[in-house]
């Protein structure tokens, strides 16, 4: 059946947009990429985030806490529809300080991020050492450790599980999903759209490309440049431990099964996704600050992941001006978005605009000439 | 289930397995050492508890991960015997202070 609309890139933003569009009785086909192609949705940390966010952009900020309201939602509806445990914990989540100064850095931080809000009381507090270790009473906390913020609304989910249930509810709303179909080129036609596959054509009405980094190309194709850069994220995850850890905290939290994760690092070092020993021994000494008995604990794996950077670090959502039809969504934070991403941002894909509150997130706002 | 077939005679020598006294030889490992004790299993695993023993002998599958002078997980096919060495098989998954 030919589509009424095609979501290029299958990877947690693509496939969450896709979901949300055959919840709105859309024929859509979601075209996921190749086994080599850089997928940031395999390299995630689980992260369901709002606490640091958003500061220099009063809608991101709107946005995250948006997509968080509706999370709790979204997971019961997916999880209902696919019988997929997200393993979805929303009980807040910490980001430890290290010294006085890290402590108050914190504060400040914070503090400014509720200022620039300018609504309802803060949805933070910072905890001092005692208070964190009744919170933790299972962690010995290292001598540096002077608190953590905490945000009630923070939490995790297991991203590969995520990953699944959008593409498996997706099937069960009549999508389809194509994989390693790449995309090489976009013809507009009339109104249409064709793409054109390695050995065969698809045409639809309606586009959104969702292609990670691999975006910019085809976006140029209908009217719309999207700058991006990978950022490369390193992550360790450990054996199995029982539990200790309650709360997920900023590049530290212990999964379901029992693995403790700890991320994540950035550096810029093209489309390359080697893991370094400098990381590995960078993340395990900030680490070991926090939890010194995770010294004792053995590490199973290492990775890296390529973020989807805009210039910056802010999501592009936009509909082409001169090939209405054609979309683009990219950003790094698929997870902590997704809710948004099928409910609110498929609905309007769907309606076949983009709403007024979304304005901030056009690449327009790159088009501004850099001062010398 | 396991027995040795021959004497170690000059390269034997005692280790202990849960505090008790194991006769072993120099240059066998661990988990041969402990597929030939009369409970073959080294460890319970995180998930459902239920005990596992030493399979590939070749550090691949990591089932015959044990407890040695202290330190966990060390995989036992990989680790080679010492007079006087602490074996201890784990219980379920490692808690943090243990």
């Amino acid at each position: 059946m030919r589509p009424d609309i095609i979501v290029i890139g299958g990877g947690t933003v693509g496939a969450a947009i896709a979901y949300g569009l055959a919840k709105k009785q859309q024929q859509v086909l979601l075209l996921d990429g190749d086994d080599g192609d850089f997928r940031a949705a395999r390299a995630n940390f689980g992260l369901v985030w709002l606490q640091g966010k958003g500061l220099g952009m009063p809608a991101y900020q709107a946005l995250t806490h948006d997509s968080i309201a509706l999370w709790r939602g979204f997971t019961n509806e997916i999880e209902a529809e696919t019988k997929i445990d997200l393993a979805y914990e929303q009980n807040g989540g910490l980001a430890f300080c290290l010294g006085e100064k890290g402590f108050e850095q914190r504060r400040h931080d914070l503090m400014r991020l509720h200022n620039q809000r300018g609504e309802g009381a803060p949805d933070w507090e910072m905890l001092d050492r005692s208070a964190l270790e009744h919170l933790l009473p299972k962690v010995t906390l290292g001598p540096k450790v002077t608190g953590a913020s905490f945000g009630r609304h923070d939490g995790h989910a297991n991203p590969l599980r995520l990953l699944a249930a959008l593409h498996g509810a997706l099937l069960r709303h009549g999508g389809s999903i194509r994989h390693r179909a790449r995309v090489e080129r976009i013809e507009p036609v009339g109104r249409d759209f064709r793409l054109i596959l390695d050995d065969e054509a698809l045409i639809a009405p309606r586009i959104v490309i969702a292609a990670g980094l691999g975006s910019p190309p085809l976006a140029r194709q209908v009217g719309l440049e999207v700058p991006l850069r990978p950022e490369r994220g390193q992550v360790l995850v450990t054996e199995r431990l029982a539990p200790f850890l309650p709360l997920p905290a900023s590049g530290l939290r212990q999964t379901g099964e029992g693995t403790v994760m700890i991320g994540a690092t950035k550096d810029h070092p093209g489309f390359d996704v080697s893991t370094t020993a400098e990381a590995a021994a960078g993340l395990s000494r900030k680490t070991v600050e926090i939890v010194p008995a995770l010294a004792q604990v053995r590490l199973v794996r290492q990775w890296a992941g390529l973020r989807i950077m805009t210039p910056d670090g802010y999501p592009i959502y936009a509909q082409s001006h001169s090939h209405p039809g054609a979309f683009v969504a990219l950003c790094h934070s698929g997870v902590t978005l997704a809710a948004f991403h099928a409910e609110t941002l498929a609905g309007a894909i769907a309606a076949g605009t983009l709403p007024e509150n979304l304005s901030p997130f056009h690449q327009r706002r790159f088009d501004v000439p850099q001062a010398a | 289930m396991f027995r040795k077939l021959h004497d170690p005679g000059a390269q034997a020598i005692t280790i202990f397995i849960d505090g008790r006294p194991v006769p072993a030889e120099l240059g066998e490992s661990v988990a041969a050492v402990l597929l030939r004790q009369p409970e073959a299993w080294c460890r319970t695993t995180p998930v459902s508890e239920s005990p596992r023993a030493p399979y590939c002998m070749m550090g691949v599958c990591f089932e015959c991960l044990v407890e040695v002078d202290g330190l966990a997980s060390v995989q036992g096919c990989l680790t080679p015997v010492r007079s006087g060495m602490r074996i201890a098989r784990q219980q379920g998954p490692r808690s943090l202070s243990a």
